[in-house]
C-alpha cells in the first residue's frame, strides 16, 4: 500500500471528468427531464379543462334536452287546439250552410205554393165566369167584368 | 472463477495460498527503477523503491476506462434525450440522474449548479469501479499476463481497492470543499470557522484541537472507507478463490452480498461529498 503518483493522476481526471459531465452530461438530460415534467403538467391540465368542458357541454345539453321537451309539449298542445278549433269551425259552417240551404228551400217551397195558389184563383176565376155563363145562358162581355172577375179573383 | 483460479495456481505455479493473495494484491507499477531507467517494476521491492514518483498503470488505466465509459455512456444517451417516451436506456440513465437530483435536493441547501453533475460523476464512476469486484478474480490478470507474455506480472483491475485511486477521488473533494469555503465564506471566515468554534474566541488553541482534525479526518475517512471496503471484499474473493471447487457456491454468496457494499459505497462516498460541500456553502 504506497502512496505515488497515482493520486495527481486520479484528481486530475476526476476534475476533468466531473468538468466534462457538468457541461456536457448533465444539461441535456436534465433539460429533458423538466421538458417532460412540463408536458405532463400540461397535458394534466388539458385533461382537467376537457373533462370540465365535457361536463359543462353534458349540462348544456340536457338543458337544451327539456328546454325542447317543453316547447314541443306547447307545440302539440297549441297544434291539438288549433284542430278542436278548427273541428269547431267546420261544424259551425256545416250548420250554417245546412241552415241556409233550408231556408233557400223553404223559401222555394213557399213561392212555388204561392204560384199555385195564384194559379188556382185564376182557374177558379175561369170556372167561376164559365160557371155564371152556364148559369145565365148568356155570354158575358169579358171586358165589361174583367174588373169585377179580377175583384172576385184577388178575393178567394 | 473457479476454473480460472485452479488454472492460475497450476500454470503459475504459486508456492503457496497466500503467496497467490499477496501477488494478486499488487499493482503494475511504472517509474524510475535504481539503475535509472523508466519501466515496470517486477518485484513488491522494486516498486516500493519506485517512491512517490511511479504510477499504477493497471488501477489508473481501469479508472480512466470506466470514467470514459461512464461519460462516453451518458453522453451518448443525453445526446439522443427525447422528453416523449424514453426508451430502455434512457430510462434506467433517468433513474440515475433523478436519485442523483433528489439526493442533492434534500441535502444541499446551496445555489450551485457545480454540485449534481459532480455528484453523478462520482456516483456512477465508483459505482463502475466497484463494480470490477464482481469480475472473477483471476480473469482480468490472466488476460493481462497473457498480453504481456509474463506470467509473473502484477495486474490488478479494481480501482477502488488502490488506496490512491480513493484517496484522489477524496483529496479532489477536500480541494472543493476548501475552495467552496474560502469562496462562499472568505479565508477569514472559513479560519474562523477552524478557530473560533465551538467555544468562542477565549479558547482558541482548544477549538483549534477539535476543529482542524474534524477538518481533516473528511478527506481521510472518505477515501479509507471506501478503500477499506473494497479491498476487504478483494481479499474475501482471493482467499475464497483459494478453497478449489467449495469456491464456487463461496463466490455466488459473497458476490450476492457483494452487489450490496457495491452500491452502498458508491451512495455514501456522493451523499458525504454532497453534505461536506454543503457544509462548506453555510455560514455559521
Amino acid at each position: 500500500m504506497n502512496l505515488n503518483a497515482t493520486i495527481f493522476g486520479q484528481i486530475f481526471a476526476f476534475f476533468v471528468f466531473a468538468w466534462f459531465c457538468m457541461n456536457y452530461v448533465w444539461p441535456p438530460i436534465v433539460k429533458a427531464l423538466e421538458e417532460r415534467q412540463k408536458r405532463i403538467a400540461d397535458g394534466l391540465e388539458a385533461a382537467g379543462r376537457a373533462s370540465k368542458d365535457l361536463e359543462l357541454a353534458q349540462e348544456r345539453a340536457a338543458e337544451m334536452l327539456k328546454e325542447a321537451k317543453t316547447s314541443s309539449a306547447g307545440i302539440i298542445d297549441q297544434a291539438n287546439k288549433r284542430a278542436n278549433q278548427i273541428i269547431d269551425e267546420a261544424k259551425e259552417k256545416a250548420r250554417e250552410e245546412g241552415n241556409r240551404l233550408k231556408a233557400g228551400a223553404q223559401a222555394e217551397i213557399e213561392q212555388q205554393l204561392n204560384q199555385a195558389r195564384e194559379q188556382l184563383r185564376q182557374q177558379v176565376a175561369v170556372l167561376a165566369v164559365a160557371g155564371a155563363e152556364k148559369i145565365l145562358e148568356s155570354s158575358v162581355d169579358a171586358k165589361a167584368h174583367e174588373e169585377m172577375l179580377s175583384r172576385l179573383a184577388s178575393s178567394l | 472463477m473457479a476454473e480460472a483460479a485452479e488454472l492460475m495456481e497450476e500454470s503459475a505455479g504459486y508456492a503457496s495460498g497466500g503467496e497467490y493473495v499477496l501477488h494478486h494484491l499488487g499493482f503494475l507499477t511504472f517509474g524510475k527503477t535504481h539503475d535509472g531507467h523508466w519501466g515496470f517494476a517486477h518485484t513488491e521491492e522494486e516498486a516500493a523503491d519506485m517512491g512517490f514518483w511511479s504510477i499504477h498503470v493497471d488501477t489508473m488505466g481501469f479508472s480512466l476506462l470506466l470514467g470514459l465509459l461512464f461519460l462516453g455512456l451518458f453522453r451518448s444517451v443525453s445526446k439522443k434525450m427525447t422528453s416523449g417516451v424514453p426508451g430502455g436506456l434512457q430510462n434506467a440513465v433517468e433513474m440515475i440522474v433523478e436519485m442523483v437530483q433528489n439526493s442533492v435536493k434534500t441535502s444541499f441547501q446551496g445555489n450551485n449548479a457545480f454540485i449534481a453533475p459532480l455528484a453523478l460523476t462520482i456516483f456512477c464512476w465508483i459505482f463502475l469501479m466497484n463494480l470490477m469486484d464482481l469480475v472473477p478474480v483471476d480473469i482480468i490478470p490472466l488476460i493481462a499476463q497473457t498480453i504481456a507474455g509474463d506470467s509473473h506480472i502484477f495486474f490488478k483491475s479494481v480501482p477502488t481497492t488502490d488506496v490512491n485511486i480513493t484517496a484522489g477521488f477524496s483529496l479532489a473533494v477536500f480541494i472543493l470543499i476548501i475552495y467552496y469555503s474560502i469562496k462562499i465564506k472568505g479565508l477569514g471566515g472559513f479560519l474562523g470557522e477552524l478557530a473560533f468554534h465551538p467555544f468562542g474566541k477565549a479558547a482558541l488553541p482548544l477549538n483549534l484541537v477539535m476543529e482542524v482534525p474534524a477538518f481533516l479526518a473528511k478527506p481521510v475517512s472518505l477515501a479509507l472507507r471506501l478503500f477499506g471496503n473494497l479491498f476487504a471484499g478483494e481479499v474475501i474473493f482471493l482467499v475464497i478463490a483459494l478453497l478449489g471447487w467449495y469456491q464456487l457456491p463461496l463466490h455466488f454468496v459473497w458476490a450476492v452480498f457483494h452487489i450490496l457494499v457495491i452500491v452502498l459505497q458508491a451512495y455514501l462516498f456522493m451523499m458525504l461529498t454532497i453534505v461536506y460541500l454543503n457544509q462548506a456553502h453555510q455560514h455559521h
